[in-house]
């Protein structure tokens, strides 16, 4: 509830075409009715054409609500909005009822989209399931199947972030001669359990410290999971949950550490999880410190793609360090863009991201510099001699990167709009990687089948 | 003024089953009313709105007062022809919550019928999970005004219903 405000009166005439007064009848009930009204020039009072039959004693208080939706056959309808007057009414000569509202409240989702009054709804919910679990003497947690909480709670789809850099890293091992398709898939395996792991935790911090309920915008791409927010799980569940992941990446790790070389795997495993764990846990929340992009880049690139080099070929290797130069900068632009829409919330919980610390300008042109590196770090791999030439393919998804500069830049205050561009973030990723792979694949084929492929096969 | 079985006049029958949307009015904590647009779903007799969790205020004032009157007001707000009648129907409403999760689903094809993309929407409830857990609000209708031709300015016809339920 609000004070109403004269624009907001000055502005009903223009968006609603008639009233409803609404009062108490002598039975107790509410009685309404449409009516026709207008506003005062000074945007101060309502003057209401009194319906027939509507009681209105002299003062007595009234609630008058304007109400309007565009009817659309197709999907039922848009355009709602309301606004809910409440206030004394008197009458005036000439036979017209004059509001003077006091208390207002209001929706129109041109202004507050449904998804984001929806979450504005979360606290009111919670307030009613536990009324009602305490009149039904039990808890009463909101309701999702099993497969579709697990898919939320992980954020599942995300694994493309995963599978790229390891994906690149058994490529370029496999064009160095060594290929192990159980190892490769065991180390896909303990990546993604790491991932999932640092996706679940990052949602238990981000609840505890108050990120998710200051969030009222999240989006299929950004604001986390939120199932603890939301009460579909418990945070107990949730530690479970991401203990389960990282025991079961460790113990793989461990596997393959002791099989194929312990103290390297040993070190560049426990980076990965130390990062994994320090992007949101305390003390260090990289992520709070505007170093989560930083860390992710780190993870998601060298890393992962060393990592899983090292479990093919048992060495490391400076062109798998250089091949994952660009799918570092793409996954941590991936997170950097879909940080963009949680920035309100972000900073009211004290989560100093960079689009948070930096400007609007700033942030786009940001975008437009790591982009390009990212793609310079392909050609200036291939022209020195470090990638294959083939891997020159991956610069294919250069207006993909375009695109996404252009969406952010258009739809940078607009979470909702901002949407197909975060997914556009996220495919440029995944079909830049893919692309490098495929590049690599091109010249292990030549390698094998011809005795010198030229210069474009190599 | 008439008084009627349980039924509601066939024509009172047809403004809610066109009506998309209708000022659902409830009695406050301090005795004022609060209203609401909802959609109005009609079935044999009864009144039908639904709430999610999320937007629920107005089922606790409904538990505390039952008292409450639905009016249909936009003679435009249907998927045919405009209203020719408003109408507003006061009456008595009980809260069913005794399974959120599922019970509200009965009214799935009366809401679908007026709004369909509700059923792909509701496909994809892990994007919103809270909004389908739901409250169904049962109204008896008490007395029906009928405002011919939506004209409020002339009295309303006064349909009082029969105590007994239809």
């Amino acid at each position: 509830m609000t004070a109403p405000t004269a624009e907001m009166l000055r502005r009903l005439p223009e968006r609603f075409d008639h009233a409803v007064l609404v009062t108490v009848d002598a039975d107790g009930y509410p009685l309404s009715a449409a009516a026709d009204f207008e506003v005062d020039e000074g945007g101060s009072a309502v003057r209401l054409r009194p319906p027939a039959a509507i009681p209105v004693g002299p003062g007595a208080e009234a609630n008058v609500i304007f109400s309007h939706i565009r009817p659309q056959p197709d999907m039922g309808y848009d355009e709602r909005r309301y606004v809910n007057l409440w206030g004394p009414l008197a009458e005036e000569d000439g036979g017209w009822l004059v509001l003077r509202p006091r208390r207002s409240q209001t929706w129109d989702e041109k202004e507050v989209p449904f998804f984001q009054y929806s979450e504005l709804g979360v606290p009111q919910a919670h307030r009613y399931l536990g009324a009602l679990g305490a009149r039904q003497g039990r808890r009463i947690r909101p309701r999702l199947s099993g497969g579709w909480l697990f898919l939320r709670a992980t954020r599942l789809p995300f694994l493309s972030a995963t599978a790229v850099p390891v994906f690149l890293g058994v490529a370029v091992a496999a064009l160095h001669g060594s290929f192990h398709l159980g190892y490769a898939l065991l180390t896909l395996v303990a990546a993604s359990l790491v991932h999932l792991g640092l996706n679940v935790a990052n949602d238990i911090f981000d609840t505890l410290s108050g990120a998710d309920a200051a969030n009222t915008t999240p989006t299929q791409f950004s604001g986390g999971s939120r199932v603890i927010h939301y009460g579909l799980l418990s945070t107990g569940q949730m530690v479970a949950l991401s203990a389960a992941f990282y025991a079961a990446a460790v113990a793989i790790g461990l596997y393959l550490a002791v099989e194929r070389g312990f103290w390297p795997l040993f070190w560049i495993g426990l980076a990965g999880v130390a990062i994994s764990v320090a992007y949101t846990a305390p003390p260090l929340r990289l992520v709070y410190r505007g170093l989560g992009e930083i860390a992710v880049a780190l993870g998601f690139g060298p890393i992962m793609v060393l990592g899983a080099y090292f479990v093919q070929a048992q060495r490391l290797s400076a062109e798998a360090w250089v091949a994952s130069i660009p799918v570092a900068i793409l996954i941590a632009l991936v997170l950097y863009v879909n940080e963009v829409p949680d920035r309100p919330g972000d900073g009211a919980a004290g989560k100093r991201t960079l689009p948070v610390r930096l400007s609007p300008g700033a942030v786009v042109a940001g975008y437009a510099a790591a982009a390009a590196a990212a793609y310079a770090g392909v050609v200036a791999g291939v022209a020195t001699g470090i990638l294959p030439f083939p891997t020159l393919l991956a610069a294919a998804t250069a207006p993909m990167a375009l695109g996404v500069y252009r969406g952010l830049r258009a739809s940078y205050e607009d979470p909702y709009a901002l949407m197909p561009t975060m997914a556009k973030g996220v495919n440029l990723h995944l079909f830049t990687g893919l692309l490098l792979v495929a590049g690599y694949v091109a010249a292990i084929v030549a390698d094998r089948v011809m005795a010198t492929p030229p210069f474009f096969l190599r | 003024m008439d008084t009627l079985p349980g039924r509601l006049p066939g024509r009172v029958e047809a403004v809610l089953n066109a009506a998309l949307v209708a000022e659902f009015s409830v009695i406050g904590p301090d005795g004022l009313p609060i209203t609401h647009p909802m959609i109005p779903l009609y079935d044999d007799g009864r009144i039908w709105l639904h709430s999610s969790i999320l937007f629920s205020r107005k089922v606790e004032h409904v538990r505390r007062n039952p008292r409450v009157s639905v009016a249909v007001t936009d003679l435009g707000a249907t998927h045919g022809e405009p209203l020719r009648d408003r109408v507003t129907v006061q009456g008595d409403a009980t809260v069913h919550d005794g399974d959120v999760h599922e019970e509200w689903q009965r009214i799935m094809p009366l809401w679908v019928a007026k709004e369909p993309i509700v059923r792909p929407f509701y496909a994809k409830r892990v994007a919103l999970p809270l909004f389908w857990e739901r409250i169904l609000i049962e109204i008896v209708p008490r007395r029906v005004l009928v405002w011919e031709g939506g004209r409020t300015d002339r009295p309303p016809e006064v349909l009082e219903m029969a105590e007994t339920a239809p």
